[in-house]
């Protein structure tokens, strides 16, 4: 099928890029690879019919978040210097806890399988339920209705925290 | 292998995976902001696979309160950040360690 394809490929993509936001030194590199990675998530959602999901994803993150990382990057200009390597307990442990996430990711690929629910092949079910926008409005109006405002004040109260957190206060310089 | 719920959940475990391997090896506090929001992507994956294979639109709804949950996170932290910065002068992590002792 073409579309197996198109998995395989934008999975490729996104795990690549995720693994170039770890490994670059370059903190600005790391910015523009988590970008490609976010855009290869939307291909990702579009593949599994959310393409709201797809368009948020690359206007909220791509658009937004990313751009915020790169300015921050910018502003701070962090470029580390010499910094103190590794201690041996530390690249020990280290290493442990990856091998463990390693092993478990490698298990869950080659034993697990969670059994994919029979889709029904009536003309019903063949309209994909992520694809609807009036799904979304729906429910996020009548099931969800008190999250949505949650989430609303939750965005509210953020954005005095940053206001807050961004100001400058005299006569704090003693926390330091 | 045919492409299934299993891939696209494997895809998820993998950039999980990847992300907390960032959070492990970076000390650049920036960095490992990103690592954490990749986390975060990984989840909402395999929520949106559930989602599409159980033919039924909650697990996309979820995704979408995580992505304005992820986007006042991503303010705030980034917030703290240059706060920190402000006051210290870095945000190499080995160097935040006023806590310690």
């Amino acid at each position: 099928m073409s579309s197996d394809i198109f998995f395989y490929f934008f999975a490729a993509l996104t795990a690549g890029s995720a693994l170039a936001v770890v490994l670059t030194k370059n903190t600005v590199a790391s910015a523009l690879s988590l970008l490609v990675s976010l855009v290869g998530v939307a291909a990702i959602f579009v593949l599994l019919d959310a393409f709201l999901l797809a368009a948020l994803m690359v206007f909220v993150y791509a658009g937004a978040v990313v751009a915020l990382f790169l300015f921050i990057v910018m502003l701070l200009d962090s470029h580390g210097g010499d910094r103190k390597p590794f201690k041996k307990a530390t690249i020990v442990a280290g290493a442990f806890a990856f091998v463990l996430l390693v092993l478990g990711v490698f298990t869950f690929a080659k034993h697990v399988s969670i059994e994919t629910p029979a889709a029904e092949s009536s003309a019903a079910t063949l309209v994909p339920v992520g694809a609807s926008l009036r799904a979304y409005g729906e429910q996020l109006f009548t099931t969800y209705l008190l999250p949505v405002q949650i989430v609303g004040f939750l965005l509210l109260i953020a954005m005095l925290g940053v206001i807050v957190l961004s100001k400058k206060f005299e006569g704090l310089e003693d926390v330091k | 292998m045919t492409v299934g719920l299993n891939s696209y959940l494997i895809l998820s475990a993998i950039l999980f995976a990847i992300g907390f391997f960032g959070v492990l090896l970076r000390k650049n506090t920036l960095v490992i902001y990103m690592c954490l929001e990749l986390m975060l992507v990984a989840s909402t994956v395999a929520l949106v696979a559930f989602s599409h294979f159980n033919r039924t639109n909650d697990g996309n709804v979820f995704v979408f309160f995580i992505l304005t949950v992820a986007a006042a996170e991503v303010a705030v932290g980034l917030a703290i950040i240059v706060a920190l910065f402000r006051r210290r002068q870095t945000i190499q992590v080995e160097e935040l360690n006023a806590l310690k002792n």
